[in-house]
């Protein structure tokens, strides 16, 4: 589904990526861990495509076709979804009325009916009611003044909503507490399928106690250290990332 | 796209309204002087006392200095001895219905997507279109005349009520009030009347459009409101203009009365030609429009979403004189290309318990320049009077500015005043948010601004808000940076 190769980024003209390869295949769950700073908000990014990062070699193929020649919008409509480490706020734009506008828009750009207000807010409140969430965030503006947990929430919500085919998750278990996470993470599991896949970044075991990944990757400095099963992770809750990142000059990769 | 693309496609983008009707004018020569005031009362059959109220107007503005102050706004100086002040499209004769109204003009207004035609009576908006300077056909008048309603052009009113004109002209604007208030009170030709009688509520949107034809006409329309104890209306104001080379003034008066607890609601949707990317061709818009709270309980509520005109000046005003009343101001004001907009309001607290709002969105783009000029004055004997400031100013880019004037004279203790301000820059981080989430470039840009004027937008009407909407999109178009 996801091919990266070799994937090289600059953020203003300050080399952050430096030689990604990863691959994603149907069905599968990645989680991407490794220190502070390391860059994997920034690959989750240059795959959803925002301004300011440079791509300076490398590629990345998603069903066959070149990800990065596509606009942001044009990547999600096609199904790529990244929810944000840092949700944005957007004042005065209603909640319900923000996801029921991203979701026609994927739709038109498919070619399906538009969903109306009735059928979307019934469609929105069996979704929170999954997620546990207070149906009183449909009506307020987008993020604004949601605490962390709410904001989390309201990531995975659109996620529930909009069913992407390959869902980028950027730390969508910090600021969550315990209960909360059970439930995100339930929510998760309940959107996997066959034909789609996730890509969880996190720097807890906790999460992947729940949603059980089948790679682990582990990067540091803009590129993939090591890779390994669901071990891994084990490995370095217990062990730190140095165990890691010491060997990094040898260029280890499992 | 990248920001300085998209910049660039902003200012080619075109006035979708830029076209010219080729109508046989009625038309005074160029300059100013008494004789052509004369003829402007003569050609409009105006009683004596209108007249010399006209020439005393003239004799004041000849003492006056056109204000050169505004340290936010530059422009050429405007010879207004090339300006003409009088053009009438030429009548055939008295007009007495819509369908003797030149077919031409007719085909105008509906090119703008004015309401006059037959069918479009039906949506429940009262027109009165005011073409270059003359008012050339009301709807809906009749049933509005059983009601006691008085909606129609102003030189009728004059023709038809003196008593009333005679009574409020100039009661809230005096003609001594400023240069350009000065000028049009000399030289106005034509606008819109309404009388809403006591205890009627007004069971329609009244609406007037004003469209500048004519080349290097200034269009100088007088609005007279006139609010009885009681009663409510709502007001709608819409313009445009043709694109030309040379900068065309406009400078209008608008004057509300509401008498005890009446309810006037003026809103305004100011979509005159912006000029070209350098700012050429665009109207002037140097308008003075106030409203009188003059009973107990009055209510006064200016709502204006302004994106065109090169240059806009223009603080609609409430003069809070009864106890209890209550003023609001909402406006949206946009500036792209090289548009300048210094606007705001002025809140006058003189009776008890008064009580005013106002809400300011100011929207700059491009190298458009925003200026917010919002001045609150409390009277000795406005006790308990309260005022509640909101500015809020949004920046697409970075080559456009935003400026915010609060000016405060408070001589009663009593006096609650809360002022807030903002400026945030259209994100980067918004604008992507909405595209990962599958929403285009534009519709990402006209969502996150209709957010940010939301406050204003739900003021008004229905029909014109879905408007204003579109148009704030369109100012917009491809301005992010
Ligand atoms: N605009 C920028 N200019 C310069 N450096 C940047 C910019 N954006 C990101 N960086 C740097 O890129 C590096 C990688 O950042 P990134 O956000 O991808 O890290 P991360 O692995 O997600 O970290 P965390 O675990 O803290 O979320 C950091 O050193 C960061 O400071
Ligand atoms: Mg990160």
């Amino acid at each position: 589904m996801l091919k990266i190769e070799n994937l090289h980024a600059t953020v203003d003209g300050k080399q952050i990526l430096r030689g990604i390869d990863l691959e994603v295949g149907a069905g599968e769950v990645h989680a991407i861990m490794g220190p502070n700073g390391s860059g994997k908000s920034t690959l989750a990014a240059v795959l959803a495509g925002r301004d300011g990062y440079e791509v300076t070699a490398g590629r990345a193929l998603y069903q066959g076709q070149d990800l990065l020649a596509l606009a942001p919008e044009d990547r999600a409509r096609q199904g790529v979804f990244l929810a944000f480490q840092y949700p944005v706020e957007i004042p005065g734009v209603g909640n319900a009325y923000f996801m029921r506008a991203a979701l026609n828009a994927t739709r038109k750009a498919r070619g399906e009916e538009e969903v109306d207000a009735i059928d979307f807010l019934e469609l929105i409140k069996s979704k929170m009611q999954l997620l546990e969430m207070n149906q009183a965030l449909l009506s307020r503006s987008v993020n604004e003044g949601f605490s962390g947990g709410e904001k989390k929430r309201n990531e995975i919500l659109q996620m529930a909503i909009l069913e992407p085919v390959l869902a980028i998750l950027d730390e969508v278990d910090s600021g969550l507490d315990i209960d909360a996470l059970r439930v995100v993470a339930s929510g998760v599991n309940g959107l996997r399928t066959p034909d789609n896949a996730v890509v969880l970044v996190t720097h807890y075991q906790r999460l992947l106690n729940y949603i059980v990944p089948d790679f682990v990757h582990v990067m540091d400095e803009g590129r993939v250290l090591r890779t390994g099963g669901k071990d891994l992770a084990l490995e370095l809750e217990s062990r730190g990332y140095d165990w890691v990142t010491q060997g990094a000059g040898t260029g280890v990769t499992a | 796209m990248s920001s300085t693309d998209l910049l660039d496609d902003l200012t080619r983008r075109e006035y979708p309204h830029g076209f010219v009707t080729s109508i046989e004018d009625d038309q005074a020569p160029p300059g100013l002087n008494e004789d052509i005031v004369r003829l402007i009362s003569k050609k409009k059959n105006e009683p004596e006392f209108l007249l010399e109220w006209r020439l005393k107007a003239f004799r004041h503005w000849l003492t006056m200095e056109e204000p050169v102050w505004w340290p936010k706004v530059s422009y050429p100086r405007i010879d207004y001895q090339s300006i003409i002040y009088y053009s009438a499209p030429k009548p055939k004769k008295q007009l007495k219905s819509l369908d003797e109204v030149d077919p031409e003009l007719l085909r105008t207004f509906e090119k703008l997507g004015i309401p006059l035609q037959e069918q479009q009576r039906l949506s429940n908006v009262a027109v009165d279109a005011v073409f270059d300077s003359v008012s050339v056909a009301t709807t809906f008048k009749d049933k509005l005349k059983e009601m006691g309603i008085i909606f129609g052009s102003f030189s009728e009113a004059v023709r038809e009520h003196p008593e009333l004109i005679q009574q409020y002209l100039g009661s809230v604007v005096p003609y001594t009030d400023n240069y350009f208030a000065a000028l049009n009170s000399a030289v106005f030709s034509d606008g819109s009347f309404c009388y809403i009688p006591p205890g009627v509520r007004c069971p329609m949107e009244l609406s007037t459009y004003f469209r500048i034809n004519a080349a290097n006409t200034g269009q100088f329309e007088r609005t007279l409101l006139i609010a009885e104890p009681g009663s409510y209306v709502s007001y709608l104001e819409g313009c445009t203009a043709p694109m030309r080379d040379e900068n065309q003034l406009h400078a209008a008066v608008v004057e509300l009365v509401a008498l005890g607890n009446a309810h006037i609601k003026y809103s305004t949707v100011q979509n005159w030609y912006p000029g070209d990317k350098d700012g050429k061709g665009g109207i002037y818009n140097f308008v003075t429009k106030r409203g009188r709270c003059a009973g107990k309980g009055s209510r006064i509520s200016w709502t204006q979403v302004e994106t065109g005109s090169a240059i806009t000046w223009k603080y609609p005003s409430c003069i809070l004189q009864g106890d209890d009343s209550v003023g609001e101001f909402y406006s949206v004001a946009v500036t792209a290309n090289r548009q300048q907009a210094d606007t705001g309001t002025k809140m006058i607290h003189i009776g008890k318990n008064t009580k005013s709002t106002i809400i300011s969105k100011g929207i700059s783009a491009g190298r458009g320049q925003n200026t917010y000029r919002g001045a609150v004055k409390v009277l000795k004997g406005a006790d308990g009077a309260r005022n509640y400031s909101q500015c809020d100013s949004l920046l697409m880019g970075d080559r456009c500015g935003a400026h915010t004037f609060p000016y405060l004279d408070v001589r009663n203790p009593t006096a609650t005043i809360e002022h807030e301000a903002s400026t945030s820059k259209i994100g980067e981080d918004q604008l992507f948010y909405c595209r990962q989430r599958g929403l285009s470039e534009e519709d990402a840009v006209s969502m996150i601004v209709n957010g940010f004027c939301k406050e204003v937008l739900r003021e008004l009407p229905m029909e014109f808000a879905v408007e204003a909407q579109k148009l704030l999109g369109l100012s917009l178009e491809g301005s992010v940076g």
